[in-house]
């Protein structure tokens, strides 16, 4: 038994994830797939009860009561999300991914021209290629991947060694959700801007492992997903840096986003309206807000928030099992940079990553196996596929050794 | 539970596939492949006045579609065209629908992947190899479990 060492009063937390308390094939259930999706806690269920049960109105549009509410319901849960990631304001999308598009749609469409260069790190997810490869294709630019070292970081000086004046944007993951490496965004946006090149940061999986700040990052670019930081799926966000964001066309067009319109012509509202047309999620939004005021609670046994106690609590759970899999005869860790966050992926010498899942599902314990949505990672890594352990704050060194108990049975089947 | 789906003979076809070789003069091939997960396989038909005189396939998957290819190949080997897709028919059913199916004789050990129809996410595994044996026997060239 491994001695819980984060001071966190983890029943206190768990009371709080509702579906964590199950059985799953008649054992406790071990949810290790919060890369995927995180559980969602009660505050955040509950604000999508309070908002239907008492505001449910369109926002932007009505002169009544309920809609005044509403609206500022989710313009409060904007505020919310910008101040979590050190931003004025933001864009509300339905995802990371609808976050990306509008970025390559608008801004790619806008700006590239053939010859143009697109970096994209080899651990990208394919959210933050496949829309690159559309715009490259519209406007003639060219995609070149960043290579990784053996540790899965980027390699800075294959990096450095990239850059030039042709290159006019760099996409990379802010935390790798195959590998959970942390990229040096900083370090990486200073070269970039050195060449005049903008910074698309794909921040899916950051804001619930760690404290983001768009400014520090000095990110062009920054989307997240709220439903991988507690909150509802269908709900994400997009920062964009001011003086880009005043140059954008819109991505999207409709209502909501209009100032007048004619048969002959329209005229746009200002951001974000202006890249919002339609009746946005607004319970997603709200829930979103929630999941924020979450993240930003006290930690029940520690005088830290949730977000603060969350690196050094996944970072105990990923030092444990990296110790306790790597134990184990033919089992391969992928992705070993020291400050990597909660995520971890292997494989077997002789089981296939499904039937390694299969398996673990049989033992109450739920990952990820398959390509992550990262195809050209798993070439570069020369596997189909991995096994992928994802932990959140509500985890525990039980359901650890859980997970272990299960991979050895994996072993005991295949040898 | 899990030694009823990856029993001995899953875990050796598994091991060692049988007939797992890219085919040099084949009348008939497709690919199949499913989306989901990535697994990608190809089989290979030599077949003569309606006789299936040679099947192989190549592919990487996981150890039930691997085992699966690797059955099936042996299952259809010197039957017609008829008979496989009545094993395809045969099998499907078996891992697909509630219905009781029996593989007998050379077929039996066919009945291994009985379990997998209580593994929804798994079905595929098993019927991608049949569904794209299916695909070459009708001249599609492409099957997909989609």
């Amino acid at each position: 038994m491994i001695a819980e060492t984060t001071g966190l009063n983890l029943a206190a937390i768990r009371a709080e994830f509702p579906a964590l308390n199950q059985h799953i094939n008649g054992h406790p259930l071990a949810y290790l797939d919060n890369a995927a999706t995180t559980q969602k806690p009660c505050a955040v269920i509950q604000a999508i009860v309070d908002y239907y049960s008492a505001h449910n109105s369109n926002v932007h549009r009505g002169v009544h009561q309920l809609s005044q509410r509403a609206t500022d319901q989710f313009e409060d849960a904007r505020s919310k999300v910008a101040t979590l990631i050190g931003a004025d304001s933001v864009i509300f999308t339905k995802g990371s991914t609808e976050a990306i598009n509008l970025v390559a749609h608008s801004w790619g469409l806008e700006n590239l021209r053939e010859g143009d260069r697109i970096l994209l790190t080899q651990m990208e997810h394919h959210a933050n290629i496949v829309p690159w490869q559309r715009v490259a294709a519209q406007t003639g630019a060219e995609i070149v991947p960043i290579p990784l070292n053996s540790l899965g970081e980027v390699d800075l000086d294959a990096y450095q060694n990239l850059l030039d004046e042709r290159v006019k944007l760099v996409g990379v993951v802010h935390v790798s959700n195959s590998l959970g490496t942390v990229n040096p965004v900083p370090e990486m946006a200073r070269l970039a801007h050195e060449v005049g090149a903008k910074v698309m940061v794909d921040g899916a999986q950051a804001p619930v492992h760690m404290a983001v700040d768009v400014k520090t990052l000095d990110a062009d670019f920054y989307s997240l997903a709220g439903h991988k930081m507690y909150g509802p799926t269908g709900i994400g966000a997009l920062y964009v840096k001011h003086e880009i964001l005043q140059t954008m066309p819109p991505y999207q067009l409709g209502g909501g986003m209009i100032r007048t319109v004619t048969f002959e012509k329209s005229t746009y509202q200002g951001a974000p309206e202006k890249f919002e047309p339609g009746t946005p999620n607004i319970e997603g939004a709200i829930a979103l807000g929630a999941a924020v005021d979450y993240l930003l609670s006290k930690a029940p046994g520690t005088d830290r928030t949730i977000l603060e106690a969350s690196a050094p609590h996944e970072k105990t759970l990923t030092e444990a099992t990296h110790q306790l899999l790597s134990e184990i005869e033919g089992v391969t860790i992928h992705g070993n940079s020291p400050t990597k966050a909660g995520i971890v992926s292997f494989t077997m010498a002789n089981a296939h990553p499904h039937d390694i899942g299969t398996i673990l599902d049989a033992n109450g314990v739920a990952i990820r196996a398959g390509h992550h949505c990262c195809q050209p990672l798993m070439t570069a890594l020369r596997v189909p596929a991995t096994a992928r352990v994802s932990f959140a704050i509500y985890n525990t060194l039980d359901e650890v050794e859980q997970l272990v108990r299960a991979v050895k049975q994996v072993k005991e089947i295949f040898g | 539970m899990m030694r009823e789906l990856y029993q001995e003979v899953i875990l050796d076809h598994n091991k060692s596939p049988r007939n797992r070789r890219e085919m040099e003069h084949p009348t008939d091939h497709a690919d199949g492949h499913n989306p989901l997960c990535g697994d990608q396989i190809t089989v290979f038909l030599d077949i003569q006045n309606g006789l299936i005189h040679d099947v192989s396939f190549i592919g990487q998957g996981c150890a039930i579609s691997t085992a699966s290819a690797s059955m099936m190949t042996e299952a259809v080997k010197g039957k017609t065209t008829q008979e496989a897709q009545a094993i395809f028919d045969q099998f499907r059913r078996m891992a697909t629908t509630d219905d009781t199916v029996h593989f007998e004789d050379d077929l039996e050990r066919l009945q291994s992947f009985e379990g997998v129809r209580e593994l929804p996410v798994r079905i595929k595994c098993a019927t991608l190899p049949w569904h794209t044996l299916h695909a070459a026997l009708i001249g599609k060239n492409e099957a997909s479990t989609e």
